[in-house]
Protein backbone atom coordinates (compact mmCIF):
# COMPACT_ATOMS: atom_id res chain seq x y z
CA UNK A 1 0.00 0.00 0.00
CA UNK A 2 2.53 2.26 1.09
CA UNK A 3 4.32 1.72 -2.16
CA UNK A 4 1.13 3.07 -4.37
CA UNK A 5 0.73 5.65 -2.17
CA UNK A 6 4.54 6.58 -2.85
CA UNK A 7 3.98 5.88 -6.81
CA UNK A 8 0.69 7.94 -7.11
CA UNK A 9 2.61 10.85 -4.89
CA UNK A 10 5.57 10.83 -7.42
CA UNK A 11 3.32 10.58 -10.42
CA UNK A 12 1.29 13.85 -9.25
CA UNK A 13 4.81 15.41 -9.16
CA UNK A 14 6.10 14.17 -12.19
CA UNK A 15 2.79 15.44 -13.32
CA UNK A 16 3.35 19.00 -12.95
CA UNK A 17 6.88 18.96 -14.07
CA UNK A 18 5.43 17.71 -17.70
CA UNK A 19 2.83 20.01 -17.08
CA UNK A 20 5.13 23.10 -16.72
CA UNK A 21 7.11 21.55 -20.00
CA UNK A 22 4.16 21.53 -22.10
CA UNK A 23 2.99 24.69 -20.54
CA UNK A 24 6.19 26.40 -21.97
CA UNK A 25 5.98 24.34 -25.65
CA UNK A 26 2.18 25.64 -26.56
CA UNK A 27 3.37 29.02 -25.49
CA UNK A 28 1.73 29.93 -21.95
CA UNK A 29 4.97 30.03 -20.20
CA UNK A 30 7.39 32.50 -21.57
CA UNK A 31 10.75 31.32 -20.73
CA UNK A 32 11.60 28.04 -18.87
CA UNK A 33 13.47 28.40 -15.65
CA UNK A 34 16.32 26.23 -15.85
CA UNK A 35 19.62 27.95 -14.04
CA UNK A 36 22.62 25.59 -15.73
CA UNK A 37 20.86 23.77 -17.57
CA UNK A 38 20.09 24.16 -21.61
CA UNK A 39 16.48 23.29 -21.22
CA UNK A 40 15.52 25.50 -23.83
CA UNK A 41 17.57 23.85 -26.52
CA UNK A 42 16.37 20.73 -25.54
CA UNK A 43 12.78 21.95 -25.58
CA UNK A 44 12.65 23.47 -29.11
CA UNK A 45 15.02 20.93 -30.54
CA UNK A 46 12.96 18.48 -32.99
CA UNK A 47 13.11 15.96 -30.63
CA UNK A 48 11.23 17.26 -28.14
CA UNK A 49 8.34 15.94 -30.34
CA UNK A 50 7.23 12.79 -31.30
CA UNK A 51 5.22 12.10 -34.37
CA UNK A 52 3.78 15.67 -34.27
CA UNK A 53 2.95 15.59 -30.30
CA UNK A 54 4.73 17.42 -27.67
CA UNK A 55 7.12 14.85 -25.80
CA UNK A 56 6.14 16.87 -22.69
CA UNK A 57 2.39 16.21 -23.42
CA UNK A 58 3.13 12.50 -23.48
CA UNK A 59 4.45 12.87 -20.17
CA UNK A 60 1.51 15.09 -18.76
CA UNK A 61 -0.72 11.91 -20.23
CA UNK A 62 1.68 8.96 -19.09
CA UNK A 63 1.65 10.53 -15.58
CA UNK A 64 -1.89 11.42 -15.10
CA UNK A 65 -2.18 7.66 -15.89
CA UNK A 66 0.07 6.26 -14.04
CA UNK A 67 -1.40 8.83 -10.83
CA UNK A 68 -4.80 7.44 -11.63
CA UNK A 69 -3.99 4.03 -11.11
CA UNK A 70 -1.98 5.18 -8.00
CA UNK A 71 -4.38 6.16 -6.29
CA UNK A 72 -7.36 3.49 -7.66
CA UNK A 73 -4.68 0.98 -6.49
CA UNK A 74 -5.00 2.45 -2.99
CA UNK A 75 -8.45 1.75 -2.49
CA UNK A 76 -9.08 -1.45 -0.33
CA UNK A 77 -10.94 -3.46 -2.78
CA UNK A 78 -7.79 -3.02 -5.49
CA UNK A 79 -5.18 -3.62 -2.51
CA UNK A 80 -4.94 -7.15 -3.11
CA UNK A 81 -5.24 -6.75 -7.27
CA UNK A 82 -2.64 -8.51 -9.05
CA UNK A 83 -3.88 -6.45 -12.39
CA UNK A 84 -3.05 -3.31 -11.02
CA UNK A 85 0.43 -4.63 -10.22
CA UNK A 86 0.60 -5.55 -13.73
CA UNK A 87 -0.46 -2.10 -15.15
CA UNK A 88 1.71 0.12 -12.83
CA UNK A 89 4.42 -2.26 -13.61
CA UNK A 90 4.12 -2.19 -17.43
CA UNK A 91 3.53 1.72 -17.84
CA UNK A 92 5.99 2.41 -15.50
CA UNK A 93 8.72 0.52 -17.71
CA UNK A 94 7.16 1.73 -20.96
CA UNK A 95 7.79 5.50 -19.17
CA UNK A 96 11.32 4.43 -17.87
CA UNK A 97 12.49 3.22 -21.41
CA UNK A 98 11.06 6.37 -23.34
CA UNK A 99 12.85 8.47 -20.65
CA UNK A 100 16.07 6.20 -21.72
CA UNK A 101 15.42 7.06 -25.16
CA UNK A 102 15.49 10.66 -24.14
CA UNK A 103 17.85 10.86 -22.07
CA UNK A 104 20.27 9.38 -24.97
CA UNK A 105 19.17 11.89 -27.02
CA UNK A 106 20.08 14.56 -24.98
CA UNK A 107 23.59 13.10 -24.15
CA UNK A 108 24.43 11.27 -26.97
CA UNK A 109 22.96 14.08 -30.11
CA UNK A 110 22.16 17.46 -28.42
CA UNK A 111 24.85 17.68 -26.25
CA UNK A 112 22.55 19.89 -23.50
CA UNK A 113 21.15 18.30 -20.37
CA UNK A 114 17.30 19.94 -19.06
CA UNK A 115 17.31 20.16 -15.78
CA UNK A 116 13.81 19.61 -15.83
CA UNK A 117 13.77 16.02 -17.60
CA UNK A 118 16.56 15.18 -15.55
CA UNK A 119 13.98 15.59 -12.29
CA UNK A 120 11.07 13.54 -14.96
CA UNK A 121 13.49 11.19 -15.45
CA UNK A 122 14.63 10.56 -11.49
CA UNK A 123 10.96 10.49 -10.78
CA UNK A 124 9.84 7.59 -13.55
CA UNK A 125 12.76 5.68 -12.17
CA UNK A 126 12.00 5.57 -8.29
CA UNK A 127 8.13 5.34 -9.62
CA UNK A 128 9.52 2.22 -12.12
CA UNK A 129 11.74 0.80 -9.45
CA UNK A 130 8.57 0.61 -6.59
CA UNK A 131 6.38 -1.04 -9.55
CA UNK A 132 8.58 -3.94 -10.19
CA UNK A 133 9.34 -4.63 -6.33
CA UNK A 134 5.27 -4.43 -6.31
CA UNK A 135 5.29 -7.17 -8.74
CA UNK A 136 7.68 -9.21 -7.46
CA UNK A 137 7.29 -9.26 -3.89
CA UNK A 138 3.14 -9.36 -4.34
CA UNK A 139 2.20 -12.19 -1.73
CA UNK A 140 1.39 -15.13 -4.69
CA UNK A 141 -2.55 -15.62 -4.69
CA UNK A 142 -3.72 -18.44 -2.30
CA UNK A 143 -3.96 -22.36 -3.82
CA UNK A 144 -7.19 -22.71 -4.91
CA UNK A 145 -9.30 -24.78 -2.09
CA UNK A 146 -12.06 -27.69 -3.67
CA UNK B 1 -4.86 6.66 4.36
CA UNK B 2 -5.97 10.18 5.29
CA UNK B 3 -2.56 11.71 5.48
CA UNK B 4 -2.07 10.27 1.92
CA UNK B 5 -4.81 12.68 0.60
CA UNK B 6 -3.83 15.49 2.51
CA UNK B 7 -0.32 15.37 1.48
CA UNK B 8 -1.75 14.29 -2.26
CA UNK B 9 -3.59 17.59 -2.24
CA UNK B 10 -1.36 19.89 -0.59
CA UNK B 11 1.19 18.77 -3.43
CA UNK B 12 -1.29 19.24 -6.27
CA UNK B 13 -2.30 22.67 -4.68
CA UNK B 14 1.36 24.20 -4.56
CA UNK B 15 2.32 23.08 -7.51
CA UNK B 16 -0.87 24.12 -9.19
CA UNK B 17 -0.23 27.60 -8.00
CA UNK B 18 3.47 27.80 -9.13
CA UNK B 19 2.01 26.80 -12.34
CA UNK B 20 -0.49 29.31 -12.30
CA UNK B 21 1.59 32.09 -10.99
CA UNK B 22 4.27 31.17 -13.73
CA UNK B 23 1.83 31.71 -16.38
CA UNK B 24 0.72 34.99 -15.00
CA UNK B 25 4.04 36.70 -15.40
CA UNK B 26 4.86 37.50 -18.28
CA UNK B 27 8.25 36.78 -19.52
CA UNK B 28 11.20 39.83 -20.41
CA UNK B 29 10.51 41.00 -23.42
CA UNK B 30 13.36 40.61 -26.00
CA UNK B 31 14.65 44.29 -26.45
CA UNK B 32 13.71 44.28 -30.61
CA UNK B 33 12.06 47.41 -30.83
CA UNK B 34 13.49 50.64 -29.92
CA UNK B 35 16.63 51.39 -30.75
CA UNK B 36 18.63 53.04 -28.15
CA UNK B 37 20.71 56.59 -30.20
CA UNK B 38 23.96 55.18 -29.56
CA UNK B 39 26.63 56.30 -31.78
CA UNK B 40 28.03 53.81 -34.61
CA UNK B 41 32.01 52.31 -33.36
CA UNK B 42 33.25 52.20 -36.63
CA UNK B 43 32.97 48.69 -36.70
CA UNK B 44 33.47 47.25 -40.58
CA UNK B 45 31.80 43.54 -39.07
CA UNK B 46 33.30 40.07 -38.06
CA UNK B 47 35.36 38.45 -40.83
CA UNK B 48 36.18 35.24 -41.86
CA UNK B 49 39.66 34.40 -43.79
CA UNK B 50 42.77 36.17 -45.01
CA UNK B 51 43.18 39.84 -45.00
CA UNK B 52 45.41 39.30 -48.42
CA UNK B 53 42.58 37.21 -50.24
CA UNK B 54 42.01 39.16 -53.50
CA UNK B 55 38.35 38.92 -53.06
CA UNK B 56 36.52 40.95 -50.18
CA UNK B 57 32.59 39.19 -50.25
CA UNK B 58 30.58 40.76 -47.58
CA UNK B 59 27.17 39.52 -46.58
CA UNK B 60 24.38 41.41 -45.21
CA UNK B 61 22.25 38.98 -43.89
CA UNK B 62 19.33 38.24 -40.58
CA UNK B 63 19.17 35.95 -38.32
CA UNK B 64 15.68 35.63 -38.43
CA UNK B 65 15.91 35.26 -42.08
CA UNK B 66 14.82 31.46 -43.41
CA UNK B 67 16.91 31.99 -46.90
CA UNK B 68 19.90 33.07 -44.74
CA UNK B 69 19.25 30.55 -42.93
CA UNK B 70 19.68 28.04 -45.66
CA UNK B 71 22.71 29.22 -47.17
CA UNK B 72 24.21 29.47 -44.01
CA UNK B 73 24.19 25.81 -43.34
CA UNK B 74 24.26 24.32 -46.77
CA UNK B 75 26.67 26.65 -48.93
CA UNK B 76 28.43 28.19 -46.47
CA UNK B 77 29.93 25.07 -45.24
CA UNK B 78 30.98 24.74 -48.62
CA UNK B 79 32.58 28.12 -49.10
CA UNK B 80 34.35 28.14 -46.12
CA UNK B 81 35.92 25.20 -47.34
CA UNK B 82 36.42 25.67 -51.01
CA UNK B 83 37.02 29.22 -50.71
CA UNK B 84 38.15 31.03 -47.17
CA UNK B 85 40.47 28.15 -45.96
CA UNK B 86 42.57 28.24 -49.48
CA UNK B 87 42.95 31.89 -48.85
CA UNK B 88 40.86 33.25 -52.19
CA UNK B 89 38.48 34.97 -49.79
CA UNK B 90 37.45 37.02 -47.30
CA UNK B 91 33.71 36.99 -46.11
CA UNK B 92 32.56 39.89 -43.91
CA UNK B 93 29.41 39.51 -41.66
CA UNK B 94 26.84 42.79 -42.02
CA UNK B 95 23.60 42.91 -39.60
CA UNK B 96 20.77 43.82 -41.85
CA UNK B 97 17.84 42.90 -39.24
CA UNK B 98 14.25 43.13 -41.39
CA UNK B 99 12.01 44.87 -39.51
CA UNK B 100 9.61 42.19 -40.32
CA UNK B 101 11.10 40.19 -38.48
CA UNK B 102 10.25 40.06 -34.94
CA UNK B 103 13.51 38.90 -32.73
CA UNK B 104 15.95 39.61 -35.65
CA UNK B 105 17.75 42.60 -34.23
CA UNK B 106 17.86 40.75 -31.26
CA UNK B 107 19.38 37.68 -32.78
CA UNK B 108 21.68 40.17 -34.06
CA UNK B 109 22.70 41.59 -30.51
CA UNK B 110 23.04 38.18 -29.10
CA UNK B 111 25.92 37.68 -32.33
CA UNK B 112 27.67 40.98 -31.20
CA UNK B 113 27.54 40.23 -27.79
CA UNK B 114 29.40 36.46 -28.71
CA UNK B 115 31.46 38.30 -30.56
CA UNK B 116 32.48 40.52 -27.83
CA UNK B 117 34.34 37.40 -26.29
CA UNK B 118 35.76 36.42 -29.03
CA UNK B 119 32.53 33.58 -30.31
CA UNK B 120 30.69 35.53 -32.89
CA UNK B 121 30.80 32.79 -35.68
CA UNK B 122 30.41 30.08 -33.01
CA UNK B 123 26.67 31.95 -32.15
CA UNK B 124 26.25 32.76 -36.36
CA UNK B 125 26.12 28.75 -36.84
CA UNK B 126 24.46 28.56 -33.56
CA UNK B 127 21.71 30.68 -34.64
CA UNK B 128 21.70 29.29 -37.86
CA UNK B 129 21.56 25.79 -37.21
CA UNK B 130 18.97 25.99 -34.27
CA UNK B 131 16.80 27.70 -36.51
CA UNK B 132 13.86 26.50 -34.96
CA UNK B 133 13.42 29.60 -32.86
CA UNK B 134 12.75 31.73 -35.38
CA UNK B 135 9.30 29.34 -36.47
CA UNK B 136 7.82 29.31 -32.69
CA UNK B 137 7.02 32.91 -32.29
CA UNK B 138 7.89 32.65 -28.86
CA UNK B 139 11.03 35.12 -26.99
CA UNK B 140 14.13 33.57 -27.73
CA UNK B 141 16.56 34.71 -24.69
CA UNK B 142 16.68 32.07 -23.30
CA UNK B 143 17.69 29.90 -25.74
CA UNK B 144 20.19 32.55 -27.23
CA UNK B 145 21.86 32.34 -23.57
CA UNK B 146 21.71 28.37 -24.02
CA UNK B 147 23.71 28.85 -27.55
CA UNK B 148 25.75 31.14 -25.43
CA UNK B 149 26.57 28.65 -22.52
CA UNK B 150 27.05 25.87 -25.20
CA UNK B 151 29.83 27.86 -27.00
CA UNK B 152 31.58 28.94 -23.72
CA UNK B 153 30.79 32.70 -23.20
CA UNK B 154 30.76 34.14 -19.71
CA UNK B 155 27.27 33.89 -19.74
CA UNK B 156 27.01 36.98 -16.67
CA UNK B 157 29.09 39.33 -19.27
CA UNK B 158 26.66 38.34 -22.18
CA UNK B 159 23.69 38.99 -20.02
CA UNK B 160 24.89 42.08 -19.04
CA UNK B 161 25.69 43.23 -22.84
CA UNK B 162 22.34 41.88 -24.11
CA UNK B 163 20.29 43.64 -21.32
CA UNK B 164 22.61 46.89 -22.01
CA UNK B 165 21.94 46.42 -26.06
CA UNK B 166 25.40 47.25 -25.70
CA UNK B 167 25.39 46.96 -29.44
CA UNK B 168 22.43 48.55 -30.74
CA UNK B 169 24.23 51.77 -32.22
CA UNK B 170 26.33 49.20 -34.26
CA UNK B 171 23.84 46.83 -35.50
CA UNK B 172 21.77 49.93 -36.77
CA UNK B 173 24.88 51.31 -38.49
CA UNK B 174 25.54 48.25 -40.48
CA UNK B 175 21.34 48.90 -41.55
CA UNK B 176 21.83 52.19 -42.62
CA UNK B 177 24.61 51.15 -44.05
CA UNK B 178 23.53 48.39 -46.37
CA UNK B 179 20.19 50.57 -47.11
CA UNK B 180 22.70 53.34 -48.58
CA UNK B 181 23.60 50.26 -50.54
CA UNK B 182 20.26 49.50 -52.04
CA UNK B 183 19.85 46.31 -49.72
CA UNK B 184 16.41 45.65 -50.06
CA UNK B 185 16.18 41.64 -48.71
CA UNK B 186 18.65 39.21 -47.65
CA UNK B 187 20.54 37.87 -47.51
CA UNK B 188 22.63 39.96 -50.36
CA UNK B 189 25.97 39.77 -50.92
CA UNK B 190 29.12 42.03 -52.50
CA UNK B 191 31.78 41.43 -54.21
CA UNK B 192 34.96 43.24 -54.09
CA UNK B 193 32.47 46.32 -53.37
CA UNK B 194 29.86 45.31 -56.02
CA UNK B 195 26.54 43.58 -55.66
CA UNK B 196 26.62 40.04 -56.55
CA UNK B 197 23.96 39.28 -58.90
CA UNK B 198 24.11 35.29 -59.00
CA UNK B 199 22.45 32.76 -57.19
CA UNK B 200 22.98 32.24 -53.58
CA UNK B 201 24.83 29.29 -54.11
CA UNK B 202 28.55 27.98 -53.76
CA UNK B 203 29.12 27.18 -57.05
CA UNK B 204 28.02 30.74 -58.22
CA UNK B 205 30.43 32.07 -55.61
CA UNK B 206 33.22 30.05 -56.81
CA UNK B 207 32.77 30.59 -60.21
CA UNK B 208 33.10 34.57 -59.64
CA UNK B 209 35.93 34.00 -57.51
CA UNK B 210 37.69 31.74 -59.76
CA UNK B 211 37.51 34.38 -62.68
CA UNK B 212 38.50 37.31 -60.22
CA UNK B 213 41.47 35.36 -59.46
CA UNK B 214 42.21 34.79 -63.10
CA UNK B 215 42.00 38.52 -63.41
CA UNK B 216 44.16 39.06 -61.13
CA UNK B 217 46.89 36.92 -62.00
Amino acid sequence: MIRRQAIALLALVGLLVATYLWLYKIGVLGELKCGTGSCESVQTSPYAEVFGVPVAFVGVVGYAVLLLIGIVGVQPRFAADRRVRVLLALLATIGFGFTLYLTAIELFVLHAICRWCVGSAVIITAIWTLALAGLIRAPSPAAPTR
Amino acid sequence: MNRFYVLLVAVALIGGGMLWYGSRREAAPAPNAPVPSTTADGFRGYTLGADTAKVDVTEYSDFECPFCASFATVQMPVIRQQLIAPGKVRWRYRDFPLPSHQYSRYAALAAQCAGEQGKFWEMHDQLFTNHQWAQTGKNPSGLFRDFARTIGVDVDKYDACVSSQRYAGRIQASVQEGEALAVRGTPSFFVNGRPFQGRATSDDFKALVDSLTKQHK
